[in-house]
C-alpha cells in the first residue's frame, strides 16, 4: 500500500451517512452505465431524506427516475429491469412501504434465479429508510429487516456508519443477487470518516467495533452506536464489552459471533425491531446450536423493540426501543451475574 | 367495405384476405398450425402423464386458447421477450421452447428448463425470450414493464409482451404497470387472455367493465378486442401493437376473448359453468378447427397435410416424454444450488 492510499484510508474526510450513500450512488453511476436510480420524489425533490439530493442535475431524469406512487409496480419494474440487464437502485420512501411491494420482493426478486434453475440473476438493490425516532408514528417507523432476512434469495444489510453505508452500497450494486439495504433514518445526518473513491465493504461480514473480554454485545444499525456508548460507561465500571456490528443479517456472519462468545461467555443482543421472532432469536439459536453454548456462563439476553406499534408521543416512542441506559443496565447485570 | 374479409370471400388478388395470408407465406402458415397442434398435444401429453402419476403438483392447461398464444407471438422475434402466467405452456411453446426440455421440467429432471426447480408454473426459456411463467396472478406484468424499460434504456429495439388472464386485470399490479408503461412510453404489449373466468369467478362477477380493453382508456393507450380463437385476428392486433411499441409510440392493451376447455387446475369440479357452454366453444369455436378450415379453404393445406402435421407432432411429444423419463433427477445434495449466484 503506498503512502497516498494510506492517508486516504486513515484520512479525516467526514461525510454524513446520507452523503456517503449519495456518493456511492454517484460513483456507481459513473462507473457503470447500467446503474440507475428509481423511487418516489428522488429527482428534483432529492428524496424524502435528501439522499439522492442533486444527483438528478448531474445524471439527468433518465437515470434518477421519479416513479409514480406505485410501490408494488415500481418494485416489479425494478425486478424486470434487473432481470434483463440493468442495475437499478430502488428507493422506498419509507421502509414501511415494503409491505406494499412484498409480492415483487419475496415472490419474484428473491426466487427468480432459483425457480429458473440458475438461468437468470436479479442484480437489484433496494434501499429502505427504516426505524423510529422521528415522531412519524406507527406506519413510518418500523424495522422490518427480519421480514426480508427470512427469505432465501435475498441478502439483507444494515450499515451503521457512513463508511459502511457507502461500502455496502457499492458492494450491493456489484452483487449479482438482490440486496436489501436498511438504512436507519436517524443515522442519515450522522457524520463519520468516509474514504474517497471506490471501495466495497464485504456483504456477510460483521465488524468488531470494540474488542472486549467480559461480554459480547451483538447490535445492528443505530443500536451499534448505543451499544458503544453503553460500553464506554461499562468500562468506567471495569466491564469490557465486545461490541459486534452485525452489518449483514443475511447471510449472517456466524463465525464472528461464535468466536466472540467463546471468548466472553456472555451474550447480549440489541436491535430495534420487535423483540420476538427476530434477529435476537436467530443469534441466540445460533449460539445454542454451536460450540459456544458450552462456554456460556449466563443465559443469553435480548433487548429489542416492545411488542407494540411505534407510538407518536416522544416519550412513549423512546420507551419502545432499546436506549443506552437500558443497554448499560442489561449488560452490567449480565456481566456481574445478577441474571 | 363490409368489415372483415370472410375466409370464403377472399378475392383472387388477395386484397381482402385476412391479415396472416397477406403477411406470411404458406410454410409459415403451416408452421403456425403445427405450433397450435404442438401446444394442444403437449398439454394432452402432460395431462396424461399427470394422471399416470409421472408428474406431480398441479398444472393449468390452456387447451382451447392455442390461437391466442401462437397468434400473439407470430410477430415477435427471438430477442423479443414475454412474461407469462400460471397457464403458460402455450406461450412458452409459441415463443419457441423445445417440448423435450419442457417435459423434462414437468418431470422434475435436471434437463428441464429450470433444472427441476420450477415445474409447470415457473416454466421459462430465456434463450427464446420467455422470462417465465408466474405463480402469482399479475406478477409478471410489472416485470414486463421493467424489461421494456431495459429495452428502451439500452436501445435494443426489443419489444416485451406480457400475458395475463382476465382475473389479473383486477390486481393492483396490472393498473400500476399499465400506468408506468404509458407515462414512460415503453415498448410493451399487454395481452389479457380473457377466458371468461378467474378460477370460478366470471368476468361479469369480478370486473366493473364489460370489456377489459376499456381499461386501456384509463392509461391513455389503445385498447383492442380480438376474437382470441381466430388466429389471424389475434396476429393482426398483435402485429399492430408490436409495430407501435417498436416505433417508440408506447404500449397497447389487447383483450383476447377465448375459452379454456379444461378445468382451472386439477382441483376443478366445473360447478360454475355449464356443460352446454363448454361444448358450444369446443364444437363451434375451436381455434385449431377454425384455422384448419381456413387453410384448407385457401388451398394452403389439405386433409393429408393436416394429418401429417398431427402425426409429426405426436412423434415429437412421444419423444419428449421419453426424453423426460430417461433424464437424470437432480441430486439432493444440490438442493440449495441457484438460491444465490455462485462466486465465480
Ligand atoms: C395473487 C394470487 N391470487 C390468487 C391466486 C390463485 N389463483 C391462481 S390462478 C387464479 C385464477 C386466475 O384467473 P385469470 O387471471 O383469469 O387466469 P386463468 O386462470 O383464467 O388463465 C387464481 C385465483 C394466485 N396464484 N395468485
Ligand atoms: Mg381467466
Amino acid at each position: 500500500m503506498d503512502a497516498a492510499t494510506k492517508t486516504l484510508e486513515t484520512g479525516t474526510r467526514e461525510l454524513t451517512y446520507a452523503q456517503a450513500i449519495q456518493e456511492a450512488m454517484a460513483i456507481a453511476m459513473e462507473r457503470d452505465e447500467r446503474v440507475f436510480l428509481m423511487g418516489e420524489d428522488i429527482g428534483v425533490y432529492g428524496g424524502a431524506f435528501q439522499v439522492s439530493g442533486d444527483l438528478v442535475e448531474r445524471f439527468g431524469p433518465e437515470r434518477v427516475m421519479d416513479t409514480p406512487i406505485s410501490e408494488l409496480g415500481g418494485a416489479g419494474v425494478a425486478v424486470g429491469a434487473a432481470l434483463t440487464g440493468l442495475r437499478p437502485i430502488f428507493e422506498f420512501q419509507f421502509s414501511d412501504f415494503a409491505t406494499l411491494a412484498m409480492e415483487q420482493i419475496v415472490n419474484q426478486a428473491a426466487k427468480m434465479r432459483y425457480m429458473l434453475g440458475g438461468a437468470v440473476s436479479v442484480p437489484l438493490v433496494m434501499r429502505f429508510p427504516a426505524g423510529s425516532g422521528t415522531g412519524a408514528a406507527a406506519q413510518h417507523s418500523q424495522s422490518l429487516e427480519a421480514w426480508l432476512g427470512h427469505v432465501p434469495g435475498l441478502k439483507v444489510v444494515q450499515p451503521a456508519t457512513p463508511e459502511d453505508a457507502k461500502g455496502l452500497l457499492l458492494a450491493a450494486i456489484e452483487d449479482p443477487d438482490p440486496v436489501m439495504i436498511f438504512e436507519h433514518k436517524l443515522l442519515y445526518k450522522m457524520k463519520g470518516h468516509v474514504p474517497e473513491g471506490h471501495y466495497t465493504t464485504p456483504i456477510g461480514k460483521a465488524d468488531i467495533r470494540r474488542p472486549g473480554t467480559d461480554l459480547t454485545i451483538v447490535a445492528t444499525s443505530i443500536m451499534v452506536h448505543k451499544a458503544l456508548e453503553a460500553a464506554e460507561k461499562l468500562a468506567g465500571e471495569g466491564i469490557e464489552a465486545e461490541v459486534i456490528d452485525l452489518r449483514t443479517i443475511r447471510p449472517m456472519d456466524r463465525r464472528t459471533i461464535i468466536e466472540s462468545v467463546c471468548k466472553t461467555s456472555r451474550l447480549l443482543c440489541v436491535y430495534e425491531a420487535v423483540k420476538t421472532l427476530g434477529i435476537g432469536a436467530e443469534i441466540s439459536a445460533l449460539i445454542a446450536e454451536s460450540e459456544a453454548f458450552d462456554y456460556l456462563d449466563a443465559p443469553i439476553v435480548r433487548l429489542g423493540g416492545a411488542e407494540t406499534p411505534i407510538p407518536y408521543n416522544p416519550d412513549l416512542e423512546k420507551a419502545t426501543v432499546p436506549q443506552v441506559d437500558g443497554i448499560f443496565a442489561a449488560a452490567r447485570d449480565l456481566a456481574t451475574g445478577v441474571r | 367495405m363490409t368489415g372483415k374479409a370472410k375466409a370464403g370471400t377472399a378475392s383472387a388478388n388477395g386484397r381482402n384476405l385476412p391479415f396472416i395470408y397477406r403477411r406470411y407465406d404458406h410454410a409459415q402458415l403451416r408452421e403456425a398450425l403445427r405450433k397450435m397442434h404442438l401446444i394442444r398435444q403437449f398439454e394432452e401429453g402432460a395431462e396424461e402423464s399427470y394422471m399416470r402419476g409421472l408428474i406431480h403438483g398441479t398444472m393449468h392447461l390452456s387447451i382451447g386458447q392455442e390461437a391466442s398464444a401462437v397468434g400473439m407471438c407470430m410477430g415477435l422475434s427471438n430477442e423479443d421477450q414475454i412474461t407469462s402466467t400460471h397457464r403458460g405452456h402455450g406461450h412458452c411453446i409459441a415463443k419457441g421452447a423445445d417440448v423435450k426440455r419442457m417435459f423434462a421440467e414437468f418431470f422434475g429432471k435436471t434437463t428441464g428448463y429450470c433444472r427441476g426447480r420450477g415445474g409447470s408454473m415457473h416454466i421459462a426459456d430465456v434463450s427464446t425470450g420467455n422470462l417465465g411463467a408466474n405463480g402469482i396472478v399479475g406478477g409478471g406484468i410489472p416485470i414486463a414493464v421493467g424489461a421494456a424499460l431495459t429495452a428502451k434504456k439500452l436501445k435494443t429495439g426489443n419489444v416485451v409482451m406480457s400475458f395475463f388472464g382476465d382475473g389479473a386485470n383486477n390486481e393492483g399490479a396490472f393498473h400500476e404497470a399499465l400506468n408506468m408503461a404509458a407515462i414512460w412510453k415503453l415498448p410493451v404489449v399487454f395481452v389479457c387472455e380473457n377466458n371468461g373466468y378467474g378460477m370460478s369467478t366470471s368476468v361479469a362477477r369480478s370486473t366493473a367493465v364489460k370489456d377489459i380493453a376499456d381499461r386501456a382508456a384509463a392509461y391513455d393507450m389503445p385498447g383492442v378486442i380480438v376474437d382470441g380463437n381466430t388466429l389471424s385476428e389475434v396476429a393482426e392486433a398483435s402485429q399492430q401493437a408490436i409495430d407501435r411499441a417498436r416505433a417508440g409510440e408506447g404500449p397497447t392493451l389487447i383483450e383476447s376473448k377465448t375459452y379454456r376447455y379444461r378445468g382451472h387446475s386439477k382441483s376443478d369440479r366445473n360447478r360454475y359453468r355449464s356443460k352446454e357452454e363448454i361444448e358450444e366453444w369446443m364444437n363451434s369455436r375451436d381455434p385449431i378447427a377454425l384455422y384448419e378450415a381456413e387453410l384448407m379453404e385457401f388451398g394452403i393445406i389439405d386433409r393429408a397435410g393436416i394429418e401429417a402435421i398431427h402425426d409429426e407432432v405426436e412423434r415429437e411429444i412421444a419423444e419428449g416424454i421419453e426424453f423426460a423419463k430417461q433424464s437424470p433427477a437432480p441430486e439432493i445434495a444440490n438442493l440449495e444450488k441457484y438460491v444465490y449466484t455462485e462466486p465465480a
